[in-house]
């Protein structure tokens, strides 16, 4: 049980924090956050920046294009980085955290050489194509078919909920490449492509969410030509694929989250003592049991982040734990935001209000709180599998 | 930074837990309740402690675990005694384990029954005369946010196992001593506790006889931190309970684990056991108040709330005696108000949040 870090990563965490602070103030400002084009200017070029310092794809193998830096350093990172302020990986994120570490682990040489070095760089934005109308929860029931003709699959259907993907380049899609019959049960036929957003025969239209803005989007396919080399895996065999990519998107993606809403209780903290709320121990005993929730989720993080550097790099299924608690806090932390702000709390545009509204989402994206919790139940605590 | 154990750590965990299996099996536990369940209505605080066993923790080091080695103490630290108070948890032991190890503690200042608790020959229990905690529900909790306020001393206050313990561990607001029990004890009122494996005593708050100047927050702290120990070593124990008998019990020609509300109350007891062990391996390293203050929030949260979902796994065995449950929801109560209670900790933690400067995360 040590939590200390090394020399090396004090150094580390050091120079990060130089860097940050000389880079920091040259950013242009933030863009609005309905306006998707500057969005993914603004996380481009804060990617490109992190690119030409040395701190892309961080924690990546060499062999892929990164730094093959440890997960404590990872770690030290994004704990840095959100302290400092930086921008969010934003746009970013379905390729950094997601679609590349899949191509790392899955893909071909020529397959790593083509996607991954414009991802590190900022140059190429992907989005996630597996929700469809008929199969959210029940992902290996998708219908997306992908029929092969020769080098060439021709793919027709439906994705939904595609975050950011007016501005994406690629789509990681998960397609059908086998009917689902007796000897082919649904998540046997499902293979994993890279779908370049500008084929013909791809629509996106915007889907406006409950926040107001345009966050996702659906995505129609109609008889889009994929080049056969684009399938990452083996035909059939994505729904494997598949899970070495949600593993990733459950064990580090909500780290920096966890500094921010320990910030954002130290700011409500701070608002309640000018505003007179801290006079309600009501309230007061809510915020310190608040404190106690971001405390262990960031322990929680230190513990996977542990583990996955004991078994060597791809998270384990503690990821549920951290994301089913993550995801109630976040939403408690927002309602008592609402509490401290009072009539504020109804201003549409009062940063906490946008924020309280997002966390909404937090117990449905990336696998619901229930879906988490049959994860739990059946895959750690080995209950035997319900209907 | 590894926060997972070492392999000693690893090792003295499962050597604990052999222990327990060997010496205080679910028999001897069943054997404690059920001599208080009989004796009930008879006025008296009941469940006398197994001295041998005591002294059998005195041998393995158990009260004696952070003593230095030059003085016959085995020289580990925080953790360690965590892992092995995880485990006292984990199979009810019964008996004021924290004072008498905190007592062992104290062995440096020549108190003679420091000695003896370090060799698990002397019973220490152990009394917050601030009133704020010490198994007592009394008002005037105070936290950490300055005020202090509180009429501690003629609040009445519960002590555990005061009949069968030699000395009193007090703690005053800034100050400790020890008393022996039998000074203590004619004033003392046995309560009918909750809990038929802790009997308890009301007693008047006491800070005579205090001698160990400036230590009562280290010791407050700890003995903090030992208690939610023992509250994450039954929440985890409840989880197991739940999952074992979702897995045995059939209604509807299936196993009650494969459905899905069982299986989520399950999920749920594991999110909440796994969280309060994030953060007491985290206190004990760090030994930061406010870190002490989240690991006694979410180990209370964890051992409370899991042994009443343990509960309702169980159905109606879940609320008979025989069932073990009851056993481990109502210590998880008694726990909950010793030392620091969710009000003083979520003041404290409330009260960081607006210092500058207090480490953040
Ligand atoms: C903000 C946001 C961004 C997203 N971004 C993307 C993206 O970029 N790419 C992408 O592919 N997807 C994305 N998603 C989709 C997300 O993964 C799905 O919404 C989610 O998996 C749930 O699927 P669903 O919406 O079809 O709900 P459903 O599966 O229809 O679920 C409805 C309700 O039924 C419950 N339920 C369903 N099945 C079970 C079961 N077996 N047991 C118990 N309860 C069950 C659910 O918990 C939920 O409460 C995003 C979602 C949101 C909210």
């Amino acid at each position: 049980m040590d939590l200390s870090c090394t020399e090396d990563e004090e150094d580390f965490r050091h120079r990060l924090r130089a860097w940050l602070a000389a880079v920091l103030p040259t950013l242009p400002p933030r863009p609005d956050p309905a306006d998707w084009p500057g969005r993914r200017a603004y996380d481009c070029g804060w990617q490109r920046m992190l690119h030409d310092a040395g701190y892309a794809g961080l924690h990546w193998p060499e062999e892929a294009g990164g730094q093959g830096a440890t997960p404590t350093q990872h770690l030290i990172f994004l704990e840095e980085t959100e302290r400092a302020g930086a921008p969010y990986v934003g746009a970013n994120f379905v390729g950094l955290l997601h679609a590349g570490p899949t191509i790392a682990a899955e893909g071909t040489a020529a397959q790593r050489a083509r996607w991954l070095p414009p991802i590190l760089r900022g140059d190429e934005v992907w989005c996630q194509g597996f929700s469809e109308p008929e199969a959210g929860s029940d992902l290996a029931a998708l219908r997306t078919r992908a029929v092969r003709e020769g080098d060439t699959y021709v793919v027709s259907g439906s994705k939904i909920w595609t975050s950011h993907a007016e501005v994406a380049d690629w789509c990681e899609l998960l397609v059908r490449t086998a009917p689902v019959n007796q000897d082919t049960p649904k998540h046997r036929g499902i293979s994993w492509l890279a779908l370049p957003m500008d084929a013909p025969g791809v629509t996106v239209r915007p889907l406006r969410t409950l926040a107001g803005t345009a966050e996702f989007a659906e995505v129609f396919l109609d008889e889009v030509r994929v080049p056969v080399s684009h399938r990452v895996g083996a035909e059939n065999d994505g729904w494997r694929v598949t899970m070495v990519t949600l593993s990733f998107e459950r064990g580090t993606a909500f780290v920096g989250e966890v500094v921010a809403c320990r910030r954002v209780l130290e700011s409500l903290a701070r608002t309640a003592k000018t505003n007179g709320r801290w006079d309600d121990p009501v309230l007061r005993r809510r915020l310190g049991r608040l404190a106690a929730d971001c405390a262990a989720l960031w322990r929680l993080t230190q513990w996977n982040v542990s583990e996955a550097q004991r078994t060597g790099g791809v998270p384990g299924v503690g990821g549920s734990v951290f994301k089913l608690r993550f995801s109630q806090v976040r939403q408690e932390l927002y309602d008592a935001a609402a509490e401290v702000l009072g009539p504020d709390a109804l201003d549409a545009e009062h940063e906490w209000v946008t924020g309280r509204l997002s966390s909404l989402s937090y117990t449905i994206a990336a696998g619901t709180t229930q879906i988490q919790r049959n994860i739990v139940a059946e895959r750690i605590l080995g209950l035997p599998k319900g209907r | 930074m590894d926060f997972m154990l070492t392999e000693d750590q690893g090792a003295l965990r499962t050597g604990m837990r052999t222990l327990m299996e060997r010496r205080f099996p679910r028999a001897a536990l069943r054997a404690v309740v059920d001599a208080v369940g009989d004796a009930v209505g008879e006025g008296t605080a009941g469940g006398a402690l197994d001295r041998s066993l005591w002294r059998e923790l005195g041998a393995v080091g158990f009260f004696a675990l952070r003593l230095p080695q030059a003085v016959g103490g085995v020289g580990l630290g925080l953790p360690e005694a965590v892992l092995a108070f995880e485990e006292a948890g984990r199979a009810l032991l019964p008996g004021p384990l924290v004072t008498t190890h905190l007592a062992a503690g104290l062995s440096a200042t020549g108190l003679s029954v420091a000695g003896a608790a370090a060799e698990g020959k002397a019973v220490v229990t152990g009394l917050d005369a601030t009133g704020a905690t010490a198994t007592t529900g009394a008002t005037g909790a105070t936290g950490a946010t300055g005020a202090t306020g509180a009429t501690g001393a003629t609040d009445a206050v519960l002590v555990e196992h005061l009949a069968s313990a030699d000395a009193v561990l007090v703690l005053g607001e800034e100050d400790a001593g020890m008393r022996p029990a039998e000074e203590v004890l004619p004033s003392a009122a046995a309560v009918r506790s909750v809990d038929p494996a802790t009997p308890l005593h009301r007693v008047r708050g006491e800070t005579r006889a205090l001698r160990q100047r400036g230590t009562a927050a280290r010791l407050r702290r700890e003995a903090a931190l030992l208690t939610a120990a023992q509250q994450l070593g039954s929440a985890a124990r409840t989880v197991e309970l739940a999952v074992a008998h979702a897995g045995e019990r059939v209604q509807f020609g299936r196993m009650i684990g494969t459905f899905q509300a069982v299986q989520h109350l399950c999920a749920s007891m594991l999110v909440r056991a796994e969280t309060a062990r994030s953060v007491v391996y985290a206190a004990a390293i760090t030994e930061d108040p406010g870190d002490v203050a989240a690991a006694t929030l979410l180990a209370d949260e964890a051992a409370v709330r899991n042994a009443r979902d343990c509960l309702q796994v169980h159905g109606g065995m879940g609320f008979t005696w025989e069932a073990d449950v009851h056993l481990h929801l109502k210590r998880a109560w008694v726990r909950a108000e010793q030392w620091q209670t969710a009000a003083a900790a979520e003041e404290e933690l409330a009260a960081r949040l607006v210092l500058t400067g207090a480490p953040c995360l």
